[in-house]
């Protein structure tokens, strides 16, 4: 098939049912309701359930429900709405149960406003939910990831049984670059034998609960969890180093203000300063490794953020403290342009001579 | 090569269609391309613009600062975005709704009576297309032939009086001589 022009929202949608996603639960908001119009027009003709939930707290509670049962389900919302998923969030992660959530961001706190934003970073990679655990957290930058990601991330949830949260943003979900589907690889989906799904007399029950009420009992349980987390940092880390080898400065930037920012590295090239873009394309688990090892051969870098300085602490975490860690960023829905990025770019490398 | 476009004018112009028309017609001939609306709390009568980029290497920033061609359908669209054209752009505008002409001599400026041309031809919804023809006369973005078989192709078959109708638009704006 030929490529077609398509919104990100839309393109998640696409690739969910085409890695095997049959259950979506959902509740409207913007920047992220083409999801719901998409899965509700194409899950009936593939055999599959859209529902609108009455509120997001069901939605969440509905997907906890389905991925105990082992099929693959989703479920999407823009921030507010992901606020109010974090208790169902948890208790999925406390099942171990494998699901995929999209962020589309947009700014925030409160209902905030409609335009992209990324605010919500450290909800994202640090806690979305209560008790000691994390998600998996993919952060697409371009329509034709969108999709890609959304089908890695099926795959990522079912191996480890952790639900796997797409951030984006309202600018990726509205949108359109052409997509080739067919260029996409998916994970097939693996056996399930812990799926609560009838054991019609056959086997032993499958239970998921998230309730341990003796401290050694819910220690060990948390303790199995960190070892898949240590499994996690060590072979899932995704990144794209664009001209980062040689660079002196390095930017840091995911998601759509990642393709900001290498327009201003091309430009800030093009002046003969020597910049780079490291793209996080997980930030949970984060590309710590990759960071630190810039630190040998970059003098500065520079966080770009659609916020008011999240990711930049995991970048200074990242790099030891060995270099000056920089950050520069727009919130509330506002973008920064190629340009802006590159005036910051041109005042720390002065800053360096 | 890279050309950087807004479109901008009233939510119902067909502002949005108009871009997706030129992004899909530089898809199809294998160029790279993004297509970004505004957003928001829009309906008809409201402001509405989207930015598409068209290129044969890769894009970016989908986010246009300066554009080369703003393609203005209101008033309000106009004193937006005139001022941000690169230096050496173009600009087209709908003169039956814009009455200002700009004093920037470092641009190029067209204007075609779009919403006039398409109420004599009895269909407001069309003017759209009018400037779509109107653009490609004198950017060249694409051939002729080929972006009006895109136009048209679009439509379903079945409605062969509204591919006819829009068929007309794009070669009155098209042929239009100010």
């Amino acid at each position: 098939m030929a490529k077609v022009l398509i919104k990100g929202n839309e393109a998640v949608a696409e690739a969910a049912i085409r890695s095997g996603c049959r259950y979506y639960f959902g509740y409207p908001i913007t920047p992220q309701t083409e999801i719901a119009e998409y899965m509700a027009k194409k899950m009936p003709t593939v055999g599959g359930l859209c529902l609108q939930a009455e509120s997001e707290v069901a939605a969440i509670n509905m997907v906890y429900g389905a991925a105990a049962s082992g099929v693959r389900v989703m479920t999407s919302s823009s921030s507010p709405g992901i606020s109010l998923k974090s208790e169902g969030v948890s208790y999925i992660v406390g099942c171990d149960l494998p699901c995929v959530i999209l962020n589309v961001q947009r700014g925030g706190p409160g209902l905030g406003g409609i335009q992209p934003a990324q605010s919500d970073y450290y909800q994202a990679t640090k806690a979305l939910g209560h008790g000691d655990m994390h998600l998996f957290v993919l952060a697409p930058s371009s329509v034709q990831e969108m999709a890609q990601l959304t089908a890695d991330a099926f795959g990522i949830a079912d191996k480890y049984r952790m639900p796997v949260l797409i951030l984006a943003d309202g600018a990726l979900g509205q949108m359109m670059e052409p997509v080739d589907f067919d260029a996409l690889h998916f994970t097939p989906e693996p056996e399930k034998p812990w799926a609560a799904n009838g054991h019609g007399g056959k086997r032993k029950k499958n239970i998921h609960t998230s309730l341990f009420l003796k401290p050694e009992e819910l220690e060990s349980n948390i303790l199995e969890r960190a070892k898949k987390y240590e499994q996690v940092d060590k072979n899932e880390i995704r990144y794209e180093n664009y001209l980062c080898d040689d660079a002196d400065i390095v930017i840091v930037s995911f998601g759509i203000t990642a393709r900001i920012s290498k327009a201003a590295v091309n430009e800030a090239r093009a002046r003969g300063i020597k910049a780079g873009l490291l793209r996080p394309i997980t930030l949970s688990p984060f590309p710590s490794p990759e960071l630190l090892r810039l630190a040998d051969t970059a003098s500065a870098f520079l966080s770009v953020e659609l916020n008011m300085g999240q990711m930049v602490n995991d970048v200074r975490l990242a790099v030891q403290c060995r270099r000056p860690v920089e950050f520069f960023g727009r919130t509330g829905g506002s973008l920064p342009s190629s340009e802006d990025v590159l005036e910051q770019i041109i005042k720390i490398s002065g800053g360096l001579k | 090569m890279t050309n950087k476009i807004i479109l901008a004018g009233f939510g119902g112009q067909g502002i949005l269609f108009l871009g997706k028309k030129l992004a899909t017609a530089g898809m199809d001939k294998d160029l790279n391309v993004t297509w970004l609306p505004s957003y928001g709390p829009e309906q008809r009568g409201g402001t509405c613009n989207c930015s598409v980029i068209l290129s044969d290497t890769d894009i970016s920033s989908p986010i246009i600062g300066s554009p080369d061609t703003l393609v203005a359908f209101n008033i309000q669209s106009y004193d937006k975005f005139m001022p941000r054209i690169t230096p050496g752009g173009r600009l087209f505008a709908d003169s039956t709704l814009i009455d200002k002409r700009s004093d920037r001599n470092d641009i190029e400026s067209f204007f075609v009576p779009a919403t006039q041309m398409a109420n004599d031809l009895g269909s407001p919804k069309l003017v759209n297309v009018i400037m779509l023809g109107f653009v490609i006369k004198h950017t060249g973005l694409f051939d002729r032939d080929y972006i009006r078989g895109v136009l048209t192709d679009s439509l379903p078959a079945s409605k062969a009086a509204l591919r006819e109708a829009n068929g007309r638009a794009f070669d009155a704006g098209y042929g239009y001589e100010g």
